[in-house]
């Protein structure tokens, strides 16, 4: 096509600023996602795209679908990350209270039938270690010792006994068939350093969301507190 | 008087420039997650050349301890950059762009006249071409990245829900590494993309931005 070099400085200026004006837009949108209010340590805009993430994982999630498990073989060193809730040893008389319903001993907990499984640890950080461990079912124990209805509910709340640690769990993950009130690691029982003598192990979460030494459970209709996801991390942390 | 011809359709111009931005955001999003695990070293035995990444450069670019919101942005715009990556090939595919993009039996031999042409190395001119055989290479290996970017991510953030893949992949620490590869792959990318433009001047760069070329006269 013929064309004068007025009438390709002409189209040329005018892509351009076109071009300008969609990069300014785009500059805006990211300002104002990066200065938003922020709501749990995290801005604003972000934590409804987690939040609309969140609900994505709960429609893909099946309580059917299984976290691989390991061979013996392939069993790691077990990392320590973070102390919150853990100050001290845990009470010489710990009990697992279940709110509305009875505190538990740990040799009323073993009652239930056990579960050896080797899965992978991921932290969000992004390691992970493979290791072997040892408890009751989290559904056997809702069946067991819950209020009643409890393995329905939407909600399970778990917080370490000085509360200074806490997590919430959606009600298919919680009630997965991986999901353990673990007491064993590696065939032993739990050292302080994970989280003894009682602890959360939830292969379909990350390692934010298997809280060591568990004080007190709750299964409720209101989603529960979340120590990380009040610290800008997503709360459903779930694989 | 000068001819002018078009060159890039606008959807496929507005589809490169969005998708400048959100790779952009991917990256930089994806190094303040990497940074709270940065294991990655290049060596060999107990020789390490590079770490990813020294000090030096977490500080430079303010990656240090943000790992939540690196997550936060990397998992809002991952939906954009997914987004925006399958509209490009479906409207490769239906306008029947694919042709002047993906290779066929001619492309190598291309590719390699290019590469010695753009290292000085023979003197032979190149034929003129939309996209020469190493443009071909480089634009189609780009969105099979792009692919591959988005498999292995799945890989690591669903891996018990897509579980078959994570293990297809070799296991969930082996998606990192290649989600990572992937990362250095576009950046590989990025150098010798931009170096390309400015050897190939303004007509050129301006057909990205306005659609057309001038053909003749331009001298």
């Amino acid at each position: 096509m013929e064309i004068t070099d007025r009438e390709i400085a002409r189209r040329t200026r005018r892509s351009f600023i076109t071009g300008g004006i969609a990069a300014l837009a785009g500059f805006g949108a990211w300002e104002w996602i990066r200065t938003s209010y922020t709501e749990d340590g995290i801005q604003r805009p972000l934590r409804r795209a987690e939040q609309a993430d969140d609900i994505f994982s709960r429609v893909l999630f099946s309580e059917t679908r299984l976290a691989r498990t390991f061979d013996a073989s392939e069993i790691g060193e077990a990392q320590v990350n973070g102390d919150e809730g853990l100050d001290g040893e845990p009470a010489a008389d710990w009990k697992l209270m279940v709110e509305g319903g009875n505190a538990l001993s740990l040799d009323q907990i073993k009652v239930l039938p056990k579960v050896e499984q080797i899965t992978q640890f991921k932290c969000i950080e992004g390691w992970n270690y493979i290791m072997k461990w040892g408890g009751a079912k989290l559904s056997d124990f809702a069946d067991a010792h819950g209020p009643s209805g409890a393995r329905q509910r939407p909600w399970v709340g778990l917080e370490t006994p000085d509360a200074g640690y806490y997590v919430g769990l959606d009600r298919a993950s919680a009630m997965h068939p991986q999901t353990l009130l673990a007491y064993e690691m590696n065939g032993q029982p739990l050292t302080n350093d994970h989280g003894a003598p009682l602890r959360l192990i939830i292969p379909v979460k990350y390692g934010i969301k298997n809280l060591k030494r568990i004080g007190k459970i709750t299964f409720s209709d209101a989603r529960p507190r979340d120590y990380w996801a009040e610290n800008g991390y997503d709360y459903d942390s779930g694989f | 008087m000068k001819q002018i011809e078009s060159k890039h359709p606008a959807a496929i111009r507005w589809f490169h420039w969005i998708n400048f931005p959100l790779l952009t955001i991917m990256i930089w999003s994806g190094l303040l997650i990497y940074w709270a695990n940065d294991v990655y070293t290049l060596g060999w035995g107990d020789t390490t050349l590079f770490h990813f990444f020294p000090q030096g450069f977490y500080d430079a670019f303010s990656i240090n301890s943000r790992l939540a919101e690196g997550m936060a942005w990397h998992f809002l715009f991952m939906w954009l950059f997914a987004i925006n990556g399958v509209c490009y090939v479906l409207y490769t595919l239906i306008s029947g762009e694919w042709r002047y993009l993906v290779p066929n039996r001619h492309t190598l031999s291309e590719a390699i006249q290019v590469v010695l042409h753009d290292l000085h190395l023979s003197k032979t001119p190149l034929p003129r071409q939309k996209f020469n055989g190493a443009q071909k290479i480089a634009y189609s290996s780009i969105i099979v990245m792009g692919f591959g970017s988005l498999i292995t991510g799945l890989a690591i953030w669903k891996s018990v829900q897509f579980g078959w893949l994570t293990a297809m992949l070799g296991g969930y620490a082996a998606a990192r590494m290649e989600h990572f590869l992937l990362t250095l792959g576009y950046v590989g990318f990025f150098v010798i993309h931009i170096s390309q433009v400015i050897r190939a001047g303004w007509n050129n760069f301006r057909a990205m931005v306005t659609g057309f070329e001038v053909v003749n006269g331009d001298h």
